[in-house]
């Protein structure tokens, strides 16, 4: 089902970035390959959400690139979009649509059909918030309802920012195990967190320091 | 490619029904500023009738600029439009379909509305359809114009008075090519060459806008 | 694609910097000599003209300054594009601080061009192409400094901005023959143009001295403004310290 490649490595060189007059990294480098998982932790402030679209190709670094298997993301293009998932600061849901109009917007454009959300959305407890505007939704449900969008489509790396804040004890441990899946499957992970994940193989952390 | 278009349009469709005082808001600014003139102006017919085009270009120009500022704003606070930057399909492409989706709900209803108040000015039936062509052609390139400025913008507080600032001097070929080839229409003389001049415009800015905004709206990204 | 290592030397703050501050002098004397020997030669040497009398005299501030109103966007445009391409830090700068001069310098040909007017049209403001398109530009160059106050981040700005003036290039000509076209259709070519048609060539060379002039004062205070814009945007760098002879901060 899941088109995952073995030689698949996301790699980041010698990364600087500066906002304003702080330095958030300076000449860091990350690398990622199959059945690995990266977990950012750090102060906030210290730019682990900076370095997360760093690695996504949203940010541009001041110095260093990214690459995906060999090329820079700005410029693999719909490569390096098929295998990414990435769950933002922000939810990137419409406050108009229902969760499920924007589940099904989302699925189109991953070129999914049927309704692939439904089971993920069941474990994560909104399967009755399915057709309620997004808006009426608790800021918890929506940032749930944001990890639906990034879990149901079949990437290979997965950018997830804080995706355990607002689960439950349940919710974690779910996730958990769905990360387990994945890895085993020869997928990837960059986690931004401040909950400590279960050691497992493969489970690699980076500890940004705070902004200089 | 047909997919990630439908799916946009089909989107932003959506939503603007469902907040659809966005939608009318422009429409009614539209009419609003075209009856000021003959009452601050003079009701008189032959006033009205050499006013009328620029008027109602001026006015048409005003109303999609007001719907403008509101274009990426709510995607870029939402966190939508980064998701469709790290998604699989072309930016241009993207910001081609949300500029399409901007003129078919700002846009088009412009164009329709356009007749009704047309009359009003007095404009022969030349004159009438002279507009309506033109806006045709002219309100998808003032969408693109200002798409661009747009997501120039999208990252800046208080940003409507700057994207005007940045907006109007670019749409004023636009402007002065509508408006005198609607006057010219009326006065009853040939007017293919401002039309094509605008579909030339139009043809341009298909091309080669949906690259520059994208650049801009990676920036505003960033 | 592999630049020459001049041009990454020349990319250098540090060396630009100390590279500007040799060179502005040299910019600013001869500028200041030609401005007096063409301001003598314009206003003394050349004879009135027998149409326009004394009042043409205005055309040796006019026509500098609207030579450069769009040399200075030139210049800003070119600096924009090698800033986004080769992402040069200096080139932003450098089209920062064309900005405001060309600002001016359109400022200074419309408000010459208006007073100009009074004698030649009888009015102080005509809907002349040329002078249409002179006020878009101020417009232009007004969007451009808006924009780049508008962003809290430098980087964001320099990029924006860069875009804007990439995007005024493609439309400044596309406005200027609409202008043009506009004003032909509209009042039929009974405007005088603003040069005149035959220009004697005492008239003549002090007009390319003060060309000349202006062209190098522009220089000098673009070289001017860019160290200083520079030293804002290094201060915390060592050499800026250095330089300024401040105890080194923490860190």
């Amino acid at each position: 089902m899941i088109n995952l490649s073995n030689d698949a490595m996301l790699v980041a060189d010698e990364l600087t970035l500066w906002r304003g007059e702080l330095c958030l990294f300076d000449g860091l480098s990350v690398a990622v390959e199959p059945g690995q998982a990266l977990m950012v932790r750090g102060p906030n402030g210290a730019g682990k959400t900076t370095l997360l679209r760093v690695l996504c190709g949203l940010t541009r670094p001041e110095a260093g690139q990214v690459h995906w298997c060999g090329e820079p993301v700005e410029t693999s293009g719909e490569q390096f979009g098929r295998a990414l998932a990435y769950c933002g600061h922000q939810t990137g849901l419409k406050a108009d649509l229902s969760l499920a109009g924007n589940l099904a917007f989302a699925a189109r454009l991953a070129g999914l059909h049927g309704e692939p959300w439904r089971d993920i959305m069941a474990q994560l407890g909104l399967a009755s918030r399915a057709d309620l505007l997004v808006r009426h939704l608790s800021a918890g449900q929506q940032r749930r309802g944001a990890l639906v969008r990034a879990l149901m489509v079949p990437a290979q790396l997965w950018v997830f920012d804080e995706p355990f804040t607002n689960l439950d004890a349940a919710g974690r441990d779910w996730l958990e195990a769905r990360l387990d899946a994945h890895l085993d499957r020869g997928g990837m992970a960059i986690i931004a967190a401040h909950h400590e994940l279960r050691p497992r193989p493969g489970l690699r952390t980076l500890e940004l320091a705070e902004a200089r | 490619m047909v997919t990630v278009v439908s799916a946009i349009l089909r989107r932003d469709l959506e939503l603007g029904f469902r907040r659809w005082g966005d939608v009318a808001s422009p429409l009614m600014f539209f009419a609003i500023v075209t009856a000021l003139f003959p009452l601050a102006l003079s009701p008189a017919r032959e006033v009205l009738q050499g006013l009328g085009p620029g008027v109602l270009w001026i006015a048409a120009l005003l109303a999609m600029l007001l719907s403008l500022n509101a274009l990426f704003r709510q995607d870029l606070e939402d966190g939508s439009m980064e998701q469709l930057v790290v998604g699989p399909h072309p930016l241009p492409l993207i910001m081609l379909a949300k500029a399409l989706a901007h003129w078919l709900l700002s846009g088009l209803p412009l164009v329709l509305l356009a007749p009704l108040l047309a009359v009003t000015y007095h404009l022969p039936a030349e004159g009438v359809r002279a507009l309506c062509v033109t806006l045709l052609l002219g309100t998808p390139t003032l969408s693109l114009l200002g798409s661009v400025g747009a997501a120039l913008t999208a990252g800046v507080r208080q940003s409507g008075g700057l994207l005007a600032l940045l907006i109007l001097p670019l749409c004023l070929p636009v402007l002065m090519f509508g408006s005198r080839a609607t006057a010219l229409a009326a006065e009853g003389e040939v007017v293919t060459g401002p039309l094509y001049l605008l579909g030339a415009l139009l043809a341009l800015a298909v091309t080669l806008v949906p690259a520059t905004s994208s650049a801009a709206i990676r920036i505003s990204l960033d | 694609m592999k630049l020459p290592t001049w041009f990454h030397k020349l990319g250098s703050p540090p060396h630009f910097y100390r590279l500007a501050t040799l060179l502005t002098p040299w910019f600013y004397v001869p500028a200041v000599l030609l401005l007096l020997a063409g301001t003598y030669g314009g206003l003394v040497l050349a004879p009135a003209d027998y149409q326009q009398g004394d009042g043409f005299r205005i055309i040796y501030v006019h026509v500098p300054s609207a030579y450069l109103s769009t040399m200075v966007y030139g210049v800003m445009a070119v600096a924009s594009a090698i800033g986004l391409i080769w992402r040069m830090k200096l080139a932003h700068s450098v089209a920062a601080a064309a900005a405001p001069i060309g600002a001016w310098f359109t400022f200074l040909a419309l408000v010459t061009g208006a007073i100009w007017g009074k004698p030649m049209w009888g009015t102080y403001w005509e809907w002349d192409p040329r002078l249409t398109s002179e006020l878009i530009l101020l417009f232009i160059y007004l969007g451009y400094i808006s924009l780049r106050g508008a962003f809290d981040d430098r980087d964001k700005a320099d990029r924006a901005c860069a875009v804007l003036a990439l995007v005024g290039v493609v439309n400044l000509p596309i406005i200027h023959y609409s202008v043009i076209w506009w004003s032909s259709i509209h009042q039929g070519p009974t405007i005088k143009k603003l040069d005149a048609p035959s220009i004697t060539g005492d008239m003549l060379w002090p007009l390319l001295v003060m060309i000349l002039a202006y062209t190098l004062i522009f220089a000098a205070l673009l070289l001017q403004r860019v160290r200083a814009e520079v030293l804002d945007r290094e201060r915390n760098a060592r050499w800026v310290l250095d330089i300024m002879g401040a105890p080194a901060q923490g860190n």
